[in-house]
């Protein structure tokens, strides 16, 4: 089973329901209720926890302001409402990676409700509800010995991750289709990544992804029995997984069976969800208000402060770009698929660079580099301010297009100040007229059968010899010259 | 209403209190008296009246986002029963 | 001087007089330790490096400067085995952590090494201070040195019996329903539970984390009131700790109770009163009414409903709060072939049977189906036990009534849960209420020691020391000596 689509055709007589919960860690310095690092994975195994993120007996959580400001900046960006009043609750349960037998999360008074995502699939636009967005704290890691967790003798339990802030973004059931939800995901990832509050690392977990699925037949309006799908850590196992949920679902339905509700996981190597009926008597939380933390009242004042520092979301900025440079929306969202590009982009043009000749380059040349050496422009050894003072060479005549190229990829990998490198090299495009003549003669002179089949109708013949004058030119020669000068001497 | 064998039964698993059968019987019958003695509670009139999970009236007490030193890895794992030298060991997870 | 027996005033004194060293008083304590606790068992650990390193620096701290070296400055104190000292066993009274030793130090026993406290070991207690007779240890009962086959009251029951039996003129407690005023009643002694917020709760090992507080235990009013500063303040680590300053119990000693308006709830002078208990309490309600306060009898109606209350709050917190205790990172564990065993044996052997009550009771309580009738009632009732004291408050301005409705009874006596937690009945509405409260010595009945109780608002802890002064300096029964200590 290669790329599996069997999802539901347009004459099937199901229709999916899907809503996600998406846990993003926020990119706090420090931990949700402790002092210790937010970059748990920089230390040796359990050497990034205290008293706090053990949870050893008699210590105390004490709130990360950033971290509530970073959800309701989320909130925010997700047209959420924040409510005046919220608090936080004691989800209890018991297992290894949980220290205190209980997380501390939101329960009945979320921070946030009430928000949409908007995005595009298969060139419709589309609408997904956001039930509400809530902060809580994440668990530690377990290590199974044996990778078969059934199989396993021992297990080795990590607590650096204990404790670091968690975002849970909780959908309506609106999305139809695995493409949907698959959309809905990217728009939201690129929107937290864009605010700043997450990494928007599916593989490593820092951005982790649950499905709730379930389908009926078309024209009901009853919701079906609803299947959690877990584990699935990238778009194309979401995708994937979802599709091969739904199949499984109507296929049951279609025998005649009836769904069990419960918890699937996606098994990458196996191309399928399989159960993980937890025997765990229905979970049972008793959450309850953590007596530990004071409730918040977040002000007007507070709310409006972050809303104001929100930055330009990406919809709207490749809508902007579209209308401002005279780009396709094609390109003016490849432009703004993350912050640092769009950023980058206003920045060459800002710079003076053309924005055709930005856009061009920077979703050519300089996005090919990146991908090669795994370096963003802006990581780059020439950066944004390098690739403008380039590009400004080129568009002055400076040097010639095959030069740029050359030296984008020298000064990408090494860094550099290109005016001094072309100064240097002497690697300024040769336009002088007279020079030119002299070598394009020479070479008409040492090409004669090209020179006749130009002239007999060929004109491929006349890219032969523009090579042969650039190559006698060092590579610098203006192209557009010698183009015009070859012509000029073959037609005399 | 006196608690049954399995109503113990179940809160026992919930709080992960391994009890024999002659604890939870004697837990069942504790409690069906402790709880008799709650029921009180039904007397209150307590329509409109908010709920009070802490007394005073703190709100937003919160921290700067300011890494601080952890635990070394020798110190968090110093209490534990059973260890790798990096790691909390416990037995297989057999759901 | 005579050490065992005095008050932590007179010892600062000495101290500063040059009439004793830190070390004299230290090594007093030890021997009223060593030739009482065999009968009491008032202490699971000796912190005897810990206290010889204090000795030194609180010598220091009285040479270079005097006047500037706190009340508490080589003092020896007591702490109660839930209060967390880096390095050193804390066990709270439990199996499950017999070694554990934590690798930080609770707010407030930093607060009293840096005031230069010597801290002789950790004391005795309820496991997990869930009891009133601290029969509950997992390290057996402590006596009471009025009558070492009757219970101290508990859960901080050692505390308590340090203090009384004169082996340290201070020790602290935690009091999450009573546990530091019942036993300081039952044991003749001074007991101080503060506003709930008071005092960090940071490095306290939690019991019902919305009522626990700490607080001190001692032979005057006037060495509570010092125990209590020593401790008290806000403390970034606790969330739930009050920013405000503290008012200063100690110049609120001096003011007398003339004018003041004290209130006698009905309901605590109702039955189930031990006739004795009865009698001392009016008796001293009439000196205070001779001392210029006006006497009101006030009601605070819902009073019978705080047990219930209770038992619902502080077992559902317990249930969560006890759920770290899973053999994991520390603490005992109980090895069997699968994790889930290994959790549930590691649990049922490590915890007693009052803790297991406590934990089933609060597990049901939230559990689903429950919550709304369990816990969600019991929150809003406890809105309107806070709402009563509340209104009471605006027409008095302390109340004074008995603190445990009976005096200490005999060990192994009260085998009903339900019987041993009507103990606190007079006790629990403070801490629901989140108010001061505080127990000191009106005197006895069957030869056993009386506590007399003074409760005011929040926030208003000097004034409970104002009205417990006043009492204290009209009568003679906090200078009456358990016979142990007297035979000394
Ligand atoms: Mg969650
Ligand atoms: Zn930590």
């Amino acid at each position: 089973m290669t790329t599996q689509t069997v999802g539901l055709g347009v004459d099937s007589a199901y229709e999916a329901v899907i809503g996600l919960e998406v846990h993003a860690q926020l990119l706090t310095r420090s931990k949700m209720f402790c002092s210790c690092s937010a970059a748990y994975t920089n230390a040796p195994a359990n050497g990034n926890c205290c008293p706090v993120c053990l949870g050893m007996p008699g210590v105390l959580p004490v709130m990360n302001r950033q971290a509530v400001e970073m959800t309701v900046r989320t909130a925010l960006a997700l047209d959420c409402e924040i409510p005046a009043f919220t608090k936080f609750d004691r989800k209890n349960y018991f297992y290894p990676d949980l220290p205190k037998g209980y997380q501390i999360s939101q329960y009945d008074l979320p921070m946030s409700l009430r928000g949409h995502l908007d995005f595009t699939v298969n060139e419709e636009r589309a609408r997904c509800g956001i039930t509400r967005v809530h902060l809580e704290e994440d668990t530690g890691t377990m290590h199974h010995a044996g990778d078969v967790l059934q199989e396993a003798t021992s297990s080795l339990v990590d607590l650096n991750r204990s404790g670091v802030p968690l975002m849970e973004i909780v959908s309506e059931p609106d999305l139809r289709s695995a493409d949907a939800a698959r959309e809905y995901l990217v728009r939201l990832r690129q929107l937290l990544m864009y605010i700043g509050v997450n990494d928007g690392n599916l593989e490593q977990g820092s951005l982790r992804c649950d499905a709730n699925v379930s389908v009926r037949k078309f024209g009901v309006s009853e919701l079906g029995t609803k299947v959690e799908v877990k584990n699935m850590n990238s778009f194309r196992a979401v995708h994937r997984a979802i599709d091969f949920e739904i199949a499984r679902q109507v296929a049951v339905l279609e025998q005649g069976g009836a769904l069990l509700q419960e918890t699937r996981g996606w098994v990458e190597t196996r191309a399928a969800t399989v159960s993980q009926r937890s025997k765990e008597m229905a979970h049972d939380y008793r959450y309850f208000p953590e007596p530990d933390l004071p409730p918040l009242q977040l002000g007007r004042e507070l709310v409006e402060r972050i809303r104001s520092e929100l930055p330009e979301l990406p919809e709207a900025r490749a809508a902007r770009l579209a209308e401002q440079y005279g780009l396709s929306t094609y390109d003016a969202a490849l432009l703004t698929a993350s912050r640092e590009d769009a950023d980058a982009y206003e920045e060459l043009v800002d710079a003076g660079v053309s924005a055709k000749v930005a856009a061009n380059w920077q979703m050519g040349d300089v996005a090919a580099l990146a991908n090669q050496h795994h370096r963003s422009l802006v990581d780059s050894g020439v950066g944004v301010v390098g690739l403008a003072t380039l590009l400004r060479l080129l568009e002055d005549g400076t040097i010639n297009g095959p030069t740029a190229k050359e030296l984008l990829a020298e000064l990408y990998e090494h860094g550099g100040d290109a005016a001094l490198l072309v100064r240097e090299r002497g690697l300024g495009q040769v336009s002088d007229r007279a020079a030119l003549t002299v070598i394009v003669d020479e070479v008409i002179a040492a090409n004669a059968q090209a020179c006749e089949d130009f002239r007999g109708g060929k004109a491929q013949a006349l890219g032969r010899l523009v090579g042969q004058v650039m190559k006698a030119a060092g590579g610098r020669a203006e192209p557009a010259l010698v183009n015009s000068l070859l012509r000029e001497r073959l037609s005399a | 209403m006196p608690l049954s064998p399995d109503d113990v039964a179940h809160v026992a698993m919930l709080a992960r209190l391994g009890l024999s059968e002659e604890e939870r019987h004697r837990i069942g019958l504790q409690l069906d008296v402790i709880l008799e003695h709650i029921s009180a509670l039904e007397r209150a009139d307590i329509s409109d009246i908010p709920e009070t999970a802490q007394v005073g009236n703190l709100v937003n007490v919160w921290r700067d986002d300011e890494p601080a030193p952890s635990l070394s890895q020798q110190e968090a794992l110093v209490n534990a029963p059973d260890t790798d030298g990096e790691y909390f060991k416990v037995g297989a997870i057999q759901e | 001087m005579s050490c065992a027996g005095a008050t932590a005033a007179e010892m600062a004194a000495s101290l500063r007089a040059g009439q004793t060293t830190p070390r004299q008083l230290l090594d007093h304590a030890r021997a009223q330790l060593s030739r009482l606790d065999g009968r009491l068992n008032a202490f699971l650990a000796h912190t005897d490096d810990l206290a010889d390193r204090q000795c030194e620096r609180a010598a220091g701290m009285l040479a270079d400067d005097p006047a500037g070296a706190g009340p508490l400055c080589g003092i020896p104190i007591a702490l109660k085995d839930v209060l967390c000292l880096a390095g050193y066993p804390t066990t709270a009274g439990s199996r499950i952590l017999e070694d554990f030793r934590p690798p930080y130090t609770a707010t407030a026993v930093q607060r009293l090494l840096d005031a230069g406290a010597v801290p002789v070991g950790k004391t005795n207690c309820d496991e997990f201070a869930m009891g009133s007779s601290t029969e509950n240890s997992a390290f057996g009962a402590v006596g009471n040195p009025w009558d070492v086959e009757r219970v101290p009251g508990g859960s901080s029951g050692g505390s308590a019996a340090a203090v009384a039996s004169g082996m340290v003129p201070i020790s602290y407690g935690t009091d999450t329903g009573g546990s530091i005023r019942q036993p300081a009643a039952l044991t003749g002694v001074v007991g101080f539970k503060p506003t709930y917020g008071r005092v960090s709760r940071y490095g306290l090992i939690a019991f019902a984390s919305s009522l626990d507080q700490i607080g001190p235990f001692a032979q005057t009013v006037e060495d509570a009131a010092v125990a209590y500063v020593a401790v008290a303040g806000h403390d970034p680590r606790d969330s739930t700790s009050v920013p405000d300053p503290v008012d200063d119990p100690v110049s609120a000693l001096q003011l007398g109770v003339d004018g003041i308006r004290l209130g006698i709830p009905r309901e605590y002078m109702g039955a189930g009163l031990e006739p004795g208990v009865r009698d001392r309490v009016s008796e001293a309600i009439a000196v205070l009414e001779g001392l210029g306060a006006s006497i009101e009898e006030v009601s605070l109606p819902s009073t019978d409903l705080g047990l219930s209350t209770y038992y619902i709050i502080a077992p559902a917190e317990c249930s969560s709060n006890l759920a770290r205790y899973d053999g994991v990172r520390f603490g005992r564990r109980v090895e069997r072939p699968s994790l889930t065993e290994t959790l549930l044996r590691t649990r049922g052997e490590g915890f007693g049977p009052e803790v297991e009550r406590r934990v089933m009771l609060g597990t049901y309580a939230l559990s689903s189906g429950y919550y709304d009738a369990y816990y969600r009632r019991a929150q809003k009732v406890r809105t309107l036990i806070a709402r009563e004291f509340d209104s009471v408050f605006e027409r008095v301005d302390a109340l004074v009534c008995p603190t445990s409705p009976k005096v200490a009874f005999t060990m192994g006596t009260i085998q009903d849960p339900l019987e041993m937690y009507l103990n606190d009945a007079l006790t629990i509405p403070v801490n629901l209420a989140g108010l001061p409260g505080i127990s000191l010595p009106c005197g006895l009945s069957r030869e056993l020691p009386v506590g007399l109780q003074v409760i005011a608002p929040r926030l208003r802890d000097a004034r409970v020391f104002q009205v417990a002064r006043a009492y204290e300096q009209a009568t003679q029964w906090h200078a009456l000596r358990a016979p142990m200590v007297a035979s000394a």
